[in-house]
């Protein structure tokens, strides 16, 4: 930990030699924070390393391979996280190892995977979304702004407020990353991957290429000859009622749990907007209760206070319906479009293998290629039977592994609920008692 | 003492008739005598007859005194029951001469003691040479040495005035006997008389002066009183009298130029003395003594203020002394008044329960909001519901219905007539143009449900308020409004009439000459008082604020809860495993309810929370208002004292040039102005002491309203939370069936 200090500060002076003043305060600001963060989530991660595996909960309790990411850093936009890697696989040189890994080397990995002909059959985990600071520290900076219209003790906490938050979203990110990288290793074939040992093995800075423009531009001109393929591709018959029945349900499922994410979103930010108007209210009660000199000057303060409790438990609310369901809902979006993503590329193989019985038909006609044509009309055929196999038992477990998430998150959410409803309840009891008896 | 307080009132008009008489007589015809000499004989028949209209107009009031007494606490007949034992009192130079007859006077505030100062005064200006009845009436030396005083008397004086002969200064020398006797005569002796009277005679006056209609808690005391704590109490009351003819002493021998001073002196010293007296002549226990001291203190401090302003007119040049003499005041002021509104407060909410439950007999609800009528001219109706078991309503239960204008128009009303004596008129709620419209329009929405709903709950508690304030309560408007079938239509309460506009104009000007006034405040409890609500108000203006964005907030969970809840029951209808979809249709019903509990909770948010903030605003402003009304008889009661002086230095200028035919008109106007100047300053007094009496009741019941409301508040937050858990636990089941 010391060493990481040593090694933060270092990149802090550097920055500040070379960035602007005003901006350097700011960052530096944040760096703190950060810091502190990553000291919380390195502590914090051990006690929640059961709440961190609620998303994927399918993971086989193999432990040949165990992954799990302790520390992370962030600078401005990049994130570096040390995943740490524990094994007793022959195929790793040692048993225990860490290495620094950025936001883009997973995903390449995942690219890397997607790409690969061999798992087309597979559901890739879904890749982590770009962390994302910006909200909080937007916010940081309005705040900032705003500063002169707040008392004293209202921008504090309104501060730590936007702090808890930042550190929120820190662990989550943190989270998702190790949740890809969990899920890779659990399952049978996509950790044995040889660019998944080189991710969690080779011990310098992958450095790997960011996309430069043309590959950008290239892979979104990719994304929309798929779209067009997957319209093209619809109009086939499907042969397989399993598939056909998963097709109808992802396509509907997908676009439920968008909304469903969307308006839980939405959901949580009200919550946290109460908790914060409970804060301006318990200053401000607490500022009335200064300057009232009747006998109302303690209930005022007593209010003041149960606000001040109450909104703790307000933002309790929100964070865990944020990580219990939002999160949930989040996750399984984007892995509906890995489940899709399969569909789409099982269709296209049964494509593949209409047109070769379509050019088998031809060449039969013309009696030529033959031979060529047959063979690949089998391997066409081939692929997708493979491809139908490995999907089937890919969407079955999928869903498997959704009920159960959905369960485990769903019982804790409503525990979690009930528990800070009788906080809140015990809270205000205590109050209205103390209200009573004066 | 119930037989001394049946006895003790009566004796005031028989006794004390001839006195003023003779007072009267005396000032005047001695008075001019001396010092406007004999060559203007108009002036003798025109100062009699004037006194001769004072007497009338104080006998009234006299006569009054033994039927049931007056609420006003300057009231004439006090002063002039009392006139006479004070002068004794402050004039004895013997220490045992003034302190029997002041115990006398304690003891049986009534024949005695009064009758014997005024034999002195009746022998005295016989007996003596009739060259000083004015310093008879000032200090009434021990009728030895009085024929040296008055030259002194004059001397100062006439150096006061500066470099006026001394033909000139003996007129204000003429005017200076008939102030500082009035102003004793007429006022400080009033607090020692009409305290102890009122408490002893009057329980009716005593809860209309206190608002609390404790007839037991006054009663029973009386019954139990001791007579130990009396004559402690009569020793401890000695010692200050003994002081204050000790003082009187010096003032005889060696004739002061200050005389007023030494006056005002005096009441600080006498007047806390009478203080701890009335308390136990009251024979009342703690309760009741502590609420009336601070009355007493009250009007004491204001007394002493009162005089110093005067002395500083009359001593221009010796402006310090007097300014030295007024500082102790306040500090006296500031020390006596500071610690009794806390031990008052105290008091005040012990006895806070059984006055609430004394206030049941009168029960006001409102109920039934109606529309009556159709496009623009429609406006709703409320049914006014009165239970009372009060005698001065014809029946114990009836029922009216009114509009919201003819709620505007009783605070109008109200505000006209009570305003002006400094009383916290409670506001109605605000006219809502936007609000009013929707509901006109005829949409059948929530919002315009919730408006009318919030109105009448707003009107329910303005009229509560109204009804519980003792004072308004007796107003026949008020019982008018609750009683009368066929209300008059309310005139100029429409937002956008010419009336309304006046009304701006008006407040406009209100407010700009507020800010031109400029009050050198006397006394420090209103100015904390002041700061402190406009500090309170400002804090909750704030606090309204965020409540109502709590409100907004909570209003904007609930409509996405509501989304959320839809959206899963979507889900839950798409998912294709039967338990879990099961379990998300579920809990799409959970979040349904969790829409409904915040939206409930919102609804209370801006009932219980932001209404009574809201209210309390509006009630801010009247506060303040009241406080403005004190500053402003201040103001006209300075206007007139500036005016009296102005007239003073012409009649002093006449006299000067010496031009008798105008002179007449010159006095004419003094007395006239003198008359106002007292008037106004009464004026003052009683709207300071009604502002203060009415801030600590509004005190009162804020601290009482607030309590209620936020428990009322925080139990609704309560409720929300057990059905939020009763809710979650008919979940969790449901979610741990998912297989």
């Amino acid at each position: 930990m010391y060493l990481l200090w040593d090694s933060w500060c270092g990149v802090c002076f550097q920055k500040l030699a070379n960035i602007d003043l005003q901006h350097t305060i700011c960052t530096f600001l944040l760096y703190i924070y950060i810091f502190y963060i990553t000291i919380m989530t390195s502590t914090i991660d051990d006690s929640d390393k059961e709440k961190a595996l609620s998303v994927s909960v399918d993971l086989n309790n193999d432990t040949s391979l165990l992954i799990d990411i302790p520390d992370a850093l962030c600078e401005r936009d990049k994130v570096k996280f040390t995943v740490h890697t524990k094994t007793t696989l022959s195929s790793f040189q040692k048993p225990d190892f860490s290495v620094p890994r950025q936001h883009e080397d997973f995903i390449w990995l995942h690219d890397a995977l997607v790409e690969t002909e061999d798992y087309a059959g597979l559901i890739i985990p879904p890749a982590p979304p770009k962390p994302d600071f910006e909200s909080p520290r937007e916010k940081m900076h309005k705040l900032g702004e705003g500063e002169a219209t707040m008392t004293k003790e209202e921008y504090t906490k309104m501060k730590q407020e936007l702090e808890a938050e930042y550190l929120a979203v820190f662990k989550k990110t943190v989270q998702v990353h190790e949740v890809f990288l969990q899920r890779l290793s659990s399952h049978p074939v996509l950790s044995k991957d040889r660019n998944f040992q080189i991710f969690l093995e080779y011990d310098q800075d992958l450095s790997v290429r960011r996309k430069n423009a043309k590959e950008t531009f290239g892979s979104f001109f990719k994304n929309m000859v798929k779209s067009a393929d997957e319209v093209i591709i619809s109009g086939i018959k499907e042969v397989d009622d399993f598939f056909e029945q998963e097709k109808t349900f992802l396509l509907d499922y997908s676009s439920k749990i968008k909304d469903s994410t969307a308006r839980a979103e939405k959901m949580t930010r009200s919550h946290k907007n109460i908790a914060d108007d409970y804060i301006h209210i318990s200053s401000t009660l607490s500022s009335v209760s200064v300057d009232d000199n009747t006998a109302l000057k303690k209930h005022f303060e007593k209010l003041s206070d149960l606000f001040e409790k109450l909104r703790k438990v307000e933002g309790r609310v929100a964070s865990d319906q944020e990580l219990k369901l939002t999160e949930l809902l989040r996750y399984y979006m984007r892995d509906i479009q890995a489940a899709k993503d399969l569909l789409y590329r099982r269709a296209r193989t049964l494509a593949d293998y209409e047109n070769s019985n379509k050019a088998l038909g031809k060449a039969r006609l013309k009696s030529k290629d033959v031979a060529a044509a047959e063979e690949q009309q089998q391997q066409c055929l081939q692929r997708f039977n493979k491809l139908s196999e490995s999907g089937k038992r890919e969407l079955t477990s999928f869903k498997g592994r959704r009920v159960v998430a959905f369960r485990k998150n769903l019982i804790e959410m409503a525990e979690l609920e009930i528990k800070h409803a009788k906080n809140n309840m015990s809270l205000l009891q205590d109050c209205i008692e103390l209200f009573k008896s004066s | 003492m119930a037989t001394s307080s049946e006895r003790s009132p009566p004796p005031f008009p028989e006794d004390l008739e001839p006195e003023p008489d003779e007072v009267g007589d005396q000032d005047s015809d001695d008075g001019e005598d001396i010092f406007l000499g004999t060559d203007n004989p108009l002036e003798i028949k025109m100062d009699p007859s004037l006194s001769a209209s004072d007497i009338t107009s104080s006998t009234k009031p006299l006569s009054e005194a033994s039927s049931p007494p007056v609420m006003d606490l300057l009231s004439e007949p006090a002063s002039e029951a009392s006139s006479a034992p004070m002068v004794d009192l402050l004039m004895e130079p013997a220490s045992e001469g003034s302190s029997a007859p002041m115990v006398d006077l304690l003891m049986e505030p009534a024949s005695e003691a009064s009758s014997a100062p005024m034999m002195n005064l009746l022998m005295e200006p016989a007996s003596e040479a009739s060259s000083a009845p004015m310093m008879n009436l000032l200090m009434e030396p021990a009728s030895d040495d009085l024929k040296e005083p008055p030259k002194p008397d004059i001397d100062p004086l006439a150096d006061i005035i500066n470099d006026t002969p001394l033909s000139e200064g003996k007129t204000p020398v003429a005017a200076m006997p008939q102030e500082p006797p009035s102003d004793l005569f007429d006022d400080e002796p009033s607090e020692l008389f009409a305290e102890p009277r009122q408490s002893n005679t009057a329980k009716q006056q005593q809860t209309s002066i206190f608002d609390e209609p404790d007839e037991d808690l006054f009663s029973e005391p009386l019954g139990e009183a001791s007579k130990k704590p009396q004559n402690d109490f009569f020793k401890e009351a000695l010692a200050p009298v003994a002081k204050a003819s000790n003082v009187c002493g010096p003032l005889s021998d060696n004739y002061n130029e200050q005389p007023t001073d030494i006056f005002t002196e005096e009441a600080i010293t006498t007047l806390p003395s009478a203080v701890s007296t009335v308390s136990v002549n009251s024979k009342t226990n703690g309760v009741h003594s502590d609420e009336e001291e601070p009355d007493i203190f009250a009007e004491a401090t204001v007394e002493l203020s009162l005089d110093s302003p005067r002395n500083d007119r009359k001593k221009k040049e010796a402006a310090k002394p007097s300014a030295s003499a007024s500082a102790p005041a306040p500090s006296v002021s500031a020390s006596a008044s500071k610690p009794q509104p806390k031990t008052l407060e105290e008091v005040q909410y012990i006895t806070l329960e059984e006055e609430v439950e004394d206030k049941f007999e009168l029960n006001i609800s409102i109920t039934n909001p109606e529309k009556v009528g159709d496009g623009m001219n429609a406006y709703m109706a409320y049914k006014v519901s009165t239970q009372t078991t009060l005698p001065m309503f014809r029946s114990k239960t009836f029922t009216v219905r009114r509009r919201f204008s003819d709620f505007l128009g009783l605070y109008e009303k109200l505000s006209d007539k009570h305003t002006l004596n400094g009383y916290i008129v409670p506001p109605p709620p605000e006219k809502s143009i936007m609000g009013m419209t929707k509901v006109k329009v005829g949409k059948e929405d929530n919002s315009s449900a919730e408006f009318v709903e919030r109105r009448r709950a707003a009107l329910e508690r303005y009229l509560q308020r109204v009804v519980f304030h003792p004072s308004l309560l007796q107003d026949p408007d008020v019982r008018e409004f609750l009683e009368r079938d066929d209300m008059p239509r309310a005139h100029n309460t429409q937002a956008l009439s010419g009336a309304g506009f006046l009304k701006m104009i008006n407040r406009a000007t209100d407010s700009l000459s507020k800010m031109t006034i400029k009050m050198n405040e006397s006394d420090v409890w209103f100015e904390e008082k002041l700061q402190e609500v406009e500090a309170e108000d400002q804090q909750l203006r704030k606090l309204h604020i965020m409540v109502d964005s709590l409100v907004g907030h909570r209003k904007e969970l609930s409509v996405n809860t509501g989304g959320f809840a839809k959206s899963v029951a979507m889900l839950g209808s798409s998912e294709d495993n039967t338990a879990l979809s099961r379990a998300l249709s579920q809990l799409a019903e959970v979040e349904d309810k969790m829409e409904q509990l915040h939206q409930e909770q919102a609804a209370s948010d801006s009932f219980c929370f932001a209404e009574l903030l809201a209210d309390y605003i509006r009630l801010l402003g009247s506060v303040r208002a009241s406080f403005d009304q004190r500053m402003k008889t201040w103001q006209r009661w300075q206007d007139a004292q500036n005016m009296l002086q102005k007239k003073r230095e012409t009649e002093a200028k006449l006299l000067w040039a010496n031009k008798p035919d105008k002179l007449q008109q010159a006095k004419d106007d003094i007395t006239e102005w003198e008359a106002k100047v007292t008037q106004y300053e009464r004026d003052f007094d009683r709207v300071s002491a009604t502002v203060r009496k009415e801030v600590l009741r509004f005190e009162k019941e804020k601290a009482r309203d607030f309590k209620k409301q936020i428990i009322k508040y925080l139990e609704s937050l309560l409720q929300s939370q057990q059905q939020l858990i009763k809710y979650w636990e008919a979940f969790l089941p449901e979610a741990k069936a998912i297989a």
